[in-house]
């Protein structure tokens, strides 16, 4: 290359750079922790609703899923002031992420919901289980078992999302690396250690999802571990 | 001077709505072309090209498209190559558009029965015929849902270049914010004009997906 890499005048930021990567890192946890909860519940509530109020969740849904992230981020950043609701940068992108993951992960839940054979929910019922605990052990777990590989790179896709939030000034990992930019001109180097950085996030996020993966849903209950196993004998697509 | 939110500024959004779709249509075509690419390399019988592309798909699909944007824009305007921000903008697209439509077409190719492989060779069919004739269009049905559906991913994420001020939908959306300060108005139009572009493409994908279904039970 016709030009030299020069790292150095990058990593005397590092001090900066790994306060901003450990705010990619939070602002993630959180959104992953709390968005998938909203999606959670958002998948939940429709199954159990009325068809006429499953309108409600779908609106939600099909138009998170459809429109920018970025557009969401200034409609709450930018937007909501103008309606009285203000509030600081980062929580303006947590919650922008976290209505985003919700939708997101509600319609990979809902998925793995319809899934479910009716003759498992007879079986259910059958056995006198009510309604709720058909609901949350026949149904709930198996379909969260079934996902779980959709649902964890939709929890990387958003961990990859929190760059955006550089766009309203909060100083997470782009945000940050961008400041660095401007001061030090280094921005090839600057960005060639972000990008290393949250490389090395979505692999370590992606490692831990899977082995939370086993855990949850493999080896807590040897029954389970038998269905799994024999899931994994008809060839369902990993 | 402040203006209302009006017919002007609505048409002026629409207008670069347009330059959403053409970001799209370059991000798809050329991307396209290098992810038929990847997806080859990838189940090719060579090793090393296969790991090549599996690490690129890696790379890419584990790097925010903000960091491939400004690679591609600060960072080779630094190597001495400035690019002009709608170049810079449809190359970092199109190598983002690589990375997941390749690894997609993977899956397409490699859901094809391995036993449709055996049979072309027996009729001694070269790799590239076996590919044009036998493999590929039966995995363009089985790729083409989840591709619409990326598609969508594709359009939403063109608003990541309003930052190098590439004027699309969304930028156009802060320059008729910073004139009007009716941010609300503004924003809920912009993600409307999107929500018209996304939906049709996402209710396509989800109708053909429906399609495949039925193709692959019968």
């Amino acid at each position: 290359m016709a030009f030299d890499l020069q790292f150095a005048p990058v990593l005397d930021q590092s001090p900066a750079l790994i306060r901003a990567f450990w705010l990619t890192i939070k602002l993630s946890f959180a959104a992953i922790v709390l968005g998938g909860t909203v999606g959670l519940v958002a998948a939940s509530l429709r199954v159990m609703m009325k068809r006429r109020f499953r309108v409600i969740i779908d609106f939600y849904v099909e138009t998170i899923r459809n429109t920018p992230f970025l557009v969401q981020l200034y409609i709450i950043f930018f937007g909501l002031p103008s309606l009285g609701l203000r509030m600081p940068a980062l929580y303006a992108g947590l919650l922008a992420m976290v209505i985003n993951l919700g939708a997101y992960s509600a319609e990979i839940f809902r998925a793995g919901i319809d899934a479910t054979h009716r003759s498992q929910i007879e079986a259910g019922l059958s056995l006198s289980l009510t309604r709720t605990q058909v609901f949350l052990h026949i149904v709930l777990k198996p379909a969260v078992a079934k996902v779980w590989p959709s649902l964890a790179s939709q929890f990387i896709l958003t961990m990859l999302a929190s760059s955006v939030c550089s766009f309203i000034s909060v100083q997470e990992l782009s945000g940050e690396s961008a400041t660095i930019q401007s001061l030090t001109f280094r921005s090839f180097e600057v960005y060639i250690v972000a990008s290393l950085l949250y490389l090395a996030l979505a692999l370590v996020l992606k490692v831990l999802l899977t082995l939370l993966g086993h855990y949850l849903f493999a080896q807590r209950s040897p029954r389970r571990h038998g269905s799994s196993r024999r899931a994994a004998e008809k060839g369902v697509p990993s | 001077m402040i203006r209302p939110f009006g017919w002007p500024e609505f048409l002026f959004l629409l207008q670069s709505a347009g330059w959403t779709l053409v970001l799209t249509l370059v991000a798809s075509l050329l991307g396209g072309v290098l992810a038929m690419a990847i997806a080859i390399a990838r189940v090719s019988s060579n090793r090393a090209l296969r790991e090549a592309s599996r690490v690129y798909i890696g790379i890419i699909q584990g790097i925010p498209v903000l960091m491939v944007l400004f690679l591609s824009y600060y960072g080779l305007a630094q190597a001495g190559f400035e690019l002009p921000p709608i170049v810079a903008a449809s190359m970092a697209l199109s190598i983002y558009a690589s990375a997941y439509l390749g690894d997609i077409w993977r899956g397409a190719i490699q859901s094809v029965h391995v036993q449709q492989w055996e049979a072309s060779a027996s009729l001694a069919l070269t790799r590239a015929q076996q590919y044009r004739h036998v493999i590929l269009p039966q995995s363009v049905k089985i790729a083409l849902p989840p591709t619409v559906g990326f598609l969508v991913q594709l359009v939403k994420n063109t608003s990541i270049v309003s930052i190098v001020s590439v004027i699309e939908l969304t930028r156009a959306g802060q320059l008729v914010n910073n004139v009007t300060f009716e941010p609300f108005k503004v924003f809920i139009t912009v993600a409307l004009i999107y929500l018209a572009i996304c939906y049709p493409m996402s209710r396509f994908s989800r109708y053909l997906e429906g399609k495949t279904g039925v193709y692959l039970d019968s």
